[in-house]
């Protein structure tokens, strides 16, 4: 199986603090991966760290093919990115938006032009297309930033939190939109606390105190630690944690 | 058991936005209640009326006996309010958030420290660390401190567990309960549907109306239709292959397993035969229970 991610005891101190404590893991070519972890394990240290916008302290990180200390301008292009917190500009026209980042991209003009109709399409945003982002409820509009982050077919996009706040309609619709991404052989590094959707994933890991302490599928997972749920084994983890 | 809270068609508009369509409710002493909804449901600006920090379009709202509008300056005195937004002063220390509050209602932390010991006691070993230093869980236990010191009749929690992780959801609500048993009635918002169970009535918002009140347990009870959970291996092809079935109502999918109901009185049995003779052979089905988000979904489709 193609390797997407490969993480090898990979270390990040922020003076003597240590975020990320020795994590090493890999992520396959169309898995959807779930990067679990109460507040403050250090998942947000990882995520920078993969992402191409923080150096590890030591160890090897490659992510599309990319080396983390040579080419991190390389897999800043080559990734997709999207979060709850800011995903489009509100006050630029869907259209703008889609142009404005496959801009960035360096997409070419037909390009830009295709995937607007395709979005537009898919979406069925027609009666939205000159009106601005702020006009779109979050549901659509979480369901645009994606298609978005993934409008320069990256290998791997990184969704950090995307369903927050969604109503579970529109949550549901935005996963089958992650399984159609992923059946196309993309990378989905996805994080949520939405403990239901831990199960969707085809592995997770999670994450305390800076450590990867459980990594599996949620089904070898549930067996291993004799749990019903992937919830009732991520309160167990994180209550250990707490209680040191 | 008296009221604590009554509101009568409340409706209020942003432009075009109806963020909320004539909500009628009323909130006993005592209870915790909760506002249960996606963002743009129009919980917060609920929130805001009942706290006097917005005034409605039309309609109007009794808190512990006051009116929002005339009796304003009575609400401010009688309520707690934690709002969505971390808002305590992050260059203040822990204790000096936690004094100004006290002084702002012309009380002391010692007059009242009873009311916030178990809470405030987990952060007062960083009594002396600015409020903008501290960890997630700690600034919440540090804004519900500052939120009560008052001795509120009635508090509001505006999405407090938004964003926090499984665990930390787990400890707020033990808190909730303990300050539950002091009298108090908690009015708290949250898009989690799961938490709807650990309050004793919820009113399920979607769009700025109100699709159902009452408790947990009775909205659960009443959905309307059998429901199925069902298993197989790749439950992402197999939900799609049921939602393309003419007889199926809804298929969702439920975490490891898809929650299904059917329409009229087709037989689950019958139609699970035959996906397994084609390409799902390893399918298989039982009755379960309806939760919150079940019936949240049918009420929204409705």
């Amino acid at each position: 199986m193609e390797t997407t991610v490969k993480v090898n005891n990979l270390v990040k101190k922020f003076g003597d603090f240590v975020a990320n404590d020795n994590l090493s893991f890999e992520v396959y070519a169309g898995e959807i991966f779930g990067f679990l972890g109460a507040n403050g394990a250090g998942k947000t240290t990882a995520i920078k760290i993969l992402c191409g916008l923080s150096k590890p302290t030591s160890g090897d990180v490659n992510v599309s093919g990319f080396n983390i200390y040579k080419d991190r301008e390389k897999i800043k292009r080559n990734i997709g990115y999207m979060s709850q917190r800011f995903s489009l500009y509100d006050d630029l026209t869907i259209a703008d938006n889609i142009k404005f980042y496959g801009g960035i991209y360096g997409l070419s003009r037909e390009k830009i032009k295709s995937k607007t109709d395709e979005y537009i399409e898919e979406l069925g945003l027609q009666e939205y297309v000159k009106r601005s982002i702020s006009d779109l409820p979050l549901g659509i509009k979480q369901k645009l930033a994606f298609l978005i982050a993934v409008i320069h077919e990256p290998k791997i996009v990184f969704l950090d939190e995307p369903t927050s706040g969604v109503d579970p309609i529109t949550r549901r619709q935005f996963w089958n939109m992650i399984y159609q991404q992923a059946d196309k052989g993309t990378t989905v590094f996805i994080t949520t606390h939405y403990m239901d959707e831990a199960e969707y994933c085809n592995r997770i890991s999670i994450m305390v105190d800076g450590k990867i302490e459980a990594l599996g599928t949620p089904k070898q997972l549930k067996e291993d630690f004799k749990t019903e749920t992937i919830e009732e084994l991520f309160v167990q983890l994180a209550r250990n944690a707490k209680n040191d | 058991m008296s009221t604590s809270i009554t509101i009568s068609n409340l409706s209020k508009s942003y432009e075009e936005t109806k963020a909320l369509d004539s909500i009628n409710l009323s909130i006993s002493e005592g209870e915790i209640f909760g506002f249960i909804g996606p963002d743009g449901a129009g919980k917060t600006t609920l929130i805001r009326i009942l706290t006097t920090l917005l005034l409605a379009d039309e309609g109007n709202a009794i808190v512990d006996g006051y009116d929002v509008v005339t009796d304003y300056k009575q609400i401010r005195n009688n309520v707690g309010y934690m709002p969505g937004q971390f808002s305590l002063y992050q260059d203040l220390t822990v204790e000096e958030n936690l004094t100004f509050f006290a002084g702002v209602f012309k009380t002391t932390i010692k007059e009242n420290y009873h009311l916030i010991k178990d809470i405030y006691q987990q952060i007062e070993p960083y009594k002396n660390r600015r409020a903008g230093k501290l960890s997630g869980g700690m600034k919440q236990k540090l804004a519900l401190s500052c939120a009560l010191i008052h001795k509120p009749k009635v508090l509001f929690l505006d999405e407090p567990t938004t964003g926090v992780d499984a665990v930390s959801r787990k400890e707020f609500w033990e808190m909730l309960n303990k300050l539950k048993q002091d009298g108090l009635t908690i009015v708290v918002s949250t898009p989690y549907m799961d938490e709807a169970a650990l309050c004793d009535r919820v009113a399920l918002i979607q769009k700025g109306k109100i699709l159902d009140i009452n408790s947990p347990e009775n909205i659960v009870k009443s959905f309307p239709f059998k429901l199925y959970g069902v298993h197989t291996k790749n439950i992402y092809h197999l939900n799609n292959h049921l939602n393309s079935l003419k007889e199926t109502h809804s298929a969702y999918l439920f975490g490891e397993s898809i929650h299904w109901t059917l329409k009229d009185n087709y037989s689950a049995n019958d139609i699970v035969k035959r996906i397994k003779e084609n390409e799902f052979n390893d399918v298989s089905i039982n009755t379960i229970e309806a939760n919150i988000e079940d019936c949240f979904m049918e009420l929204m489709t409705k």
